[in-house]
């Protein structure tokens, strides 16, 4: 009798050593995973060690996964990256819908990923009479309102939108910033004189939390409430970030370079045209993506103090009013928008760099 | 013959933390017109310092270095060809070399024609579109030639050009730079810490000490032109880089012990 289990358990072993290549630990170990996973310990358990639980979960994952790697045909192995880089996050929101619809989450501060999908759609298509604005500016309604109001009617539609208020106060205020913060680094790199005189006043700036001054710009700027302080404080945080790493650029030049440079004959103009820009080009770009993120952060808190549009003021309202879909909705609209900025940045770095491409390129 | 390069008593010191650094002193050289001579010192010695000095890069601190003009006033006097390589990593094969050319404002068309010219000549032509990034070290330093010599400079000099090379590449390189000599004719002031690459190359080796620099004593190189790596197998070429490494020796050994 005590011998019977103990057959059935030795194949049933052997074939899974066999079968799959797997460590003949990882199986048992699986579903030693699973089955602790489903009882009802788990459940209990699940308020005070939910994190070692899905450490757990998340190493015997990665241990599974990398097991299935090495089997996979070579011409796969693209396709193979593709699907574990969306479908990880793909298999998380799939838990957070069911640990919220199942009620370990409280749906009401974690809303399931359906529902804040669905905020996002209204969100979309409606028109929120009471703030008097809409996500994107309903574009359906354009050539109604050209038809009827011409221009104007377009323009009171992108008035209108959250999305267009944040984009273009983030804009305007990074072009404002940013290309006075290239033209002062690029002096400070380039005159001993200029970066002793304002190296350590800026550096003070720097390290200031840009969104600290919004009070300031409030009161310097008549209309304490429209976009000019919005605009200022974004080109005030972007401008630090460009001009120091700007600096930097200029200055970590290798020398090799610039003694190239002269013994071919560049004039000074010359120099700066051949030698300097191209040179300083990937830290000056680097600058430009650290300041776009800044400015992006910044003009969310700023929305959220004291706006009537823009992704940050939906944010802001919908905790408000506890619509909590509709606030994560916000998030995804403002990590849209982040994602957006920095593709348009990478494009234009390929553009104005092109060596710094891949080789086929 | 008539004298290209002349260095009398020149010396360059450098201030550091703890006084002056006499990096080369009490040197004199001078180089013909059409000469090819190469220097070899042990590391440290002021090779370099001297090339940057005669390149115009730095100063001398006493006595004088300098190039003798040649009769056109729009021939630039000296190019050089860097340790480091030192081509663009922003400019293409074909710009990098036409750079010279570019900085003296001569028009797109004619450049890259003259540039062309010399791409052919070092082996280049597929890659003329390529990034810097996208060669290996030694076509990179096959740029950094042609860019030099695309500038026609009346002196060419050049500093360890292919240190950083692998043998083969080295060899190959050695014999494609003196069949462009061998047309061009140009004053080479060359720096290497190869005695059997001096040989090769120069019409004269010149030796160098340590600390600081001065010029220890100097070779006349007669093998016969035109030389190929056949030459390397003469018992003349034999004799006379043994002859060099008999003098560079005690130099090696005393700048080493002052090192440790
Ligand atoms: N800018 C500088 N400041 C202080 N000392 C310097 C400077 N440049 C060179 N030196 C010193 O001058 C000496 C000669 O340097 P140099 O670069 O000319 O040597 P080298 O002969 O070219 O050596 P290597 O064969 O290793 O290239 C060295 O001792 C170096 O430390
Ligand atoms: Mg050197």
């Amino acid at each position: 009798m005590s011998t019977a289990p103990g057959d059935r358990r030795r194949p049933s072993a052997a074939r899974g050593r066999r079968g799959a290549g797997l460590p003949g630990w990882l199986v048992p170990a699986v579903v030693l995973a699973l089955i602790v996973a489903s009882s009802q310990v788990f459940f209990e358990a699940w308020q005070r060690a939910w994190l070692v639980f899905a450490g757990v979960a998340f190493v015997c994952l990665v241990l599974v996964v990398q097991e299935i790697e090495p089997r996979v045909p070579i011409r796969y192995r693209g396709l193979y990256g593709k699907v574990l880089a969306l479908g990880f996050p793909l298999l998380l929101l799939t838990m957070w819908e069911w640990l919220s619809t199942s009620g370990v989450l409280n749906a009401r501060w974690f809303p399931p990923p359906s529902q804040i999908a669905v905020a996002l759609w209204e969100l979309t298509v409606t028109y929120d009479r009471f703030n008097r604005t809409s996500l994107i500016g309903r574009p359906w309604l354009v050539p109604e309102r050209l038809a009827s109001e011409g221009w104007a009617g377009v323009a009171a539609l992108a008035r209108e939108s959250h999305v267009w208020a944040t984009l273009s106060r983030v804009a305007f205020g990074f072009v404002l910033g940013a290309t006075p913060g290239v033209v002062i680094g690029m002096v400070m790199g380039l005159n001993r004189t200029v970066r002793m005189m304002l190296d350590a006043t800026m550096s003070a700036f720097y390290v200031l939390p840009k969104i600290a001054i919004f009070p300031i710009l409030m009161l310097v700027f008549a209309n304490p409430f429209g976009e000019g302080p919005k605009i200022a404080v974004v080109a005030i945080s972007a401008f630090f970030l460009v001009a120091i790493s700007t600096m930097a650029g200029v200055q970590g030049i290798d020398k090799v370079y610039l003694e190239a440079g002269r013994n071919f004959g560049a004039n000074r103009w010359q120099m700066f045209r051949h030698v300097i820009l191209p040179a300083a080009l990937p830290i000056v770009f680097s600058g430009l993506r650290l300041a776009l993120g800044t400015a992006l952060i910044v003009i969310v808190a700023v929305e959220f103090v004291r706006a009537d549009r823009g992704v940050g003021f939906l944010i802001f309202y919908n905790w408000q009013v506890l619509v909590t879909p509709r606030m994560y909705a916000a998030l995804v609209v403002v990590m849209a928008l982040g994602v957006l900025l920095t593709t348009i940045l990478q494009w234009i770095e390929r553009r104005v760099m092109p060596w710094r491409r891949s080789p086929e390129g | 013959m008539a004298l290209k390069i002349v260095a009398t008593a020149a010396q360059k010191r450098f201030p550091t933390r703890n006084g002056w650094m006499t990096a080369i002193e009490r040197f004199d050289l001078e180089v013909e017109e059409g000469e090819f001579v190469c220097v070899v010192g042990p590391s440290g010695c002021g090779k370099s310092t001297f090339l940057r000095i005669l390149a115009g890069l730095d100063h001398v601190t006493g006595g004088d270095v300098h190039i003798v003009p040649g009769p056109d006033p729009t021939q630039p006097l000296n190019n050089v060809v860097f340790q480091e390589y030192a081509v663009f990593p922003w400019k293409t094969v074909l710009d990098n070399v036409a750079f010279g050319l570019e900085m003296r404002g001569i028009p797109r068309a004619e450049r890259y024609r003259r540039a062309r010219r010399w791409i052919t000549k070092v082996g280049l032509t597929r890659f003329e579109d390529y990034f810097p990034s996208q060669l290996s070290g030694g076509m990179k330093q096959r740029v950094s030639i042609a860019r030099a010599l695309t500038n026609d400079p009346q002196v060419l000099l050049m500093d360890e050009p292919l240190g950083a090379l692998d043998a083969q590449t080295r060899t190959v390189l050695q014999e494609e730079l003196l069949t462009i000599w061998e047309e061009t004719r140009k004053t080479v002031v060359y720096i290497t810490h190869s005695i059997e690459e001096a040989v090769f190359l120069a019409d004269r080796v010149v030796i160098m000490t340590a600390h600081p620099g001065t010029v220890k004593s100097e070779f006349r190189v007669d093998l016969p032109r035109p030389r190929d790596l056949s030459t390397m197998a003469t018992p003349a070429f034999a004799a006379l880089t043994g002859a060099v490494w008999e003098a560079l020796r005690d130099e090696v050994t005393r700048a080493m012990a002052e090192q440790a």
